[in-house]
C-alpha cells in the first residue's frame, strides 16, 4: 500500500521518553520532515538543550552537539563559523533559551549569526519537577509558586520574540503554537521557511512554538491544548514579528 | 480510500488523535500494549476522508496514512 504519510527518516525508530500528550514529539517531527524535505539532513548539526529535549540526539538522525545550560547558541556560533557549509540548529526549551540563556540568544540574534532557533515554551520548567520559569503566566500555579504568579513580585512573562524583534540586525522572528491542527500546519511551513533562510545564508531565524507541559500544568493533553488557546495565546500574540525583507 | 495505520506498540493513549480526528474514525481500545497504556485504534475506517491531521498531530510518530487509488489533498504539509 502507498503511504500519503509516513514516519520521516529523519527520525530514529526508538520510542521517546516524553510524557503522553507532550508536543515535543510533535515539533520533533516536524524538525526531522523539514531536514528531510530540504535534503539537508546530511550536513546538518544540531545542538541540544538542557531540559526535557536533552536526549533529542537519540530521536533525531543528524549530527548533535550536548550544550551547557543555555548555552546552545554559543556552540552553534561557533560551529557555523567555523564550518559555513554546515547547517547548524539549536533546540531549546523556555527555561535554558529565556532563563538562564537569555544572554546568549540576544547577543546571538544581535550578531545576526546564521543559525536556525526553535524556542519550544511551555511557560514551566517540565523536567526538574514544575517550578516558575519567566515565561510563566500570570497567576498560574507552579511547585515554586502555589499561590499563582504574583506579578508585583515576579514581574510579568518574558516575551522572548519582542525583545530580539527589537534589535537593528536583519532576523527572522517568529511566534506559533501547536495547539491544533491549523496552527501546526502553520508552524511546519514557519520552520521550513526558518531552516530555508540559512540554506540561502540569509540571517538569524528564532522560531518560538507555545507548546504544552500536560503533566507539570496538571491537565489532561486535550486539556493542556485548550488552556494555550484560551489563556497563553491572550499573553503571547502569534504571527511574524520580524522577517529580513522588511529590514 | 486511505487508511489509518497505527503501531499500536508505540501508542502512549494521549488522544490527541482523537480529539483532532474531524470525522470521529479514531478511539481508545479497551486493551492495553506492553506499556499500559490503553492504546488508539481505528473504530469506523469508512469514515476517513484522508486529511492527515491525525498523523500530524500524533507526537509519538505512531499513526500513517495508507493509501489505495486517489486522495484529496486538504492542505499542503
Amino acid at each position: 500500500m502507498e503511504l500519503a504519510f509516513k514516519i520521516s527518516t529523519a527520525m530514529k525508530d526508538v520510542p521517546t521518553h516524553y510524557c503522553p500528550g507532550c508536543t515535543h514529539g510533535v515539533v520533533h517531527r516536524m524538525v526531522a520532515e523539514v531536514l528531510e524535505e530540504l535534503n539537508i539532513r546530511e550536513r546538518t548539526v544540531g545542538v541540544a538543550p538542557v531540559g526535557c529535549a536533552v536526549l533529542i540526539y537519540n530521536y533525531l538522525n543528524n549530527d548533535f552537539m550536548e550544550a551547557p545550560h543555555g548555552r546552545a547558541p554559543a556552540l552553534a556560533t561557533g560551529a557555523k563559523r567555523a564550518r559555513p557549509d554546515l547547517i547548524l540548529y539549536t533546540y531549546q526549551g523556555d527555561g535554558d533559551l529565556a532563563s538562564i540563556g537569555f544572554n546568549e540568544i540576544f547577543h546571538a540574534a544581535n550578531r545576526g549569526e546564521k543559525i536556525t532557533v526553535i524556542f519550544i515554551n511551555n511557560g514551566i520548567y517540565g523536567m526538574t519537577g514544575g517550578q516558575m520559569a519567566p515565561t510563566t503566566l500570570p497567576e498560574q500555579v507552579t511547585t515554586t509558586s502555589p499561590d499563582g504568579r504574583d506579578v508585583s513580585q515576579t514581574g510579568f512573562p518574558v516575551a522572548v520574540s519582542e525583545a530580539l524583534a527589537t534589535q537593528a540586525t536583519p532576523g527572522f522572528i517568529v511566534r506559533c503554537s501547536v495547539h491544533d491542527g491549523l496552527h501546526q500546519i502553520q508552524t511546519k511551513k514557519l520552520i521550513r521557511r526558518a531552516f530555508q533562510n540559512q540554506v540561502d545564508n540569509r540571517c538569524f531565524s528564532l522560531v518560538e512554538i507555545l507548546s504544552t507541559c500536560p503533566t507539570n500544568w496538571g491537565l489532561t493533553p486535550q486539556q493542556s491544548l485548550e488552556h494555550i488557546r484560551d489563556n497563553t495565546l491572550q499573553h503571547y500574540k502569534l504571527g511574524i514579528l520580524k522577517s529580513p525583507e522588511e529590514v | 480510500m486511505p487508511r489509518v495505520l497505527i503501531r499500536q506498540e508505540r501508542c502512549k493513549g494521549c488522544e490527541l488523535c482523537i480529539y483532532a480526528c474531524p470525522q470521529h474514525v479514531l478511539a481508545i481500545s479497551e486493551n492495553i500494549n506492553e506499556k499500559g497504556y490503553f492504546f488508539a485504534e481505528v473504530a469506523d475506517q469508512p469514515r476517513c476522508i484522508g486529511c492527515r491531521l491525525c498523523a500530524v498531530t500524533c507526537p509519538d510518530q505512531v499513526i500513517q496514512i495508507g493509501l489505495n487509488g486517489v486522495m484529496v489533498h486538504y492542505y499542503d504539509y
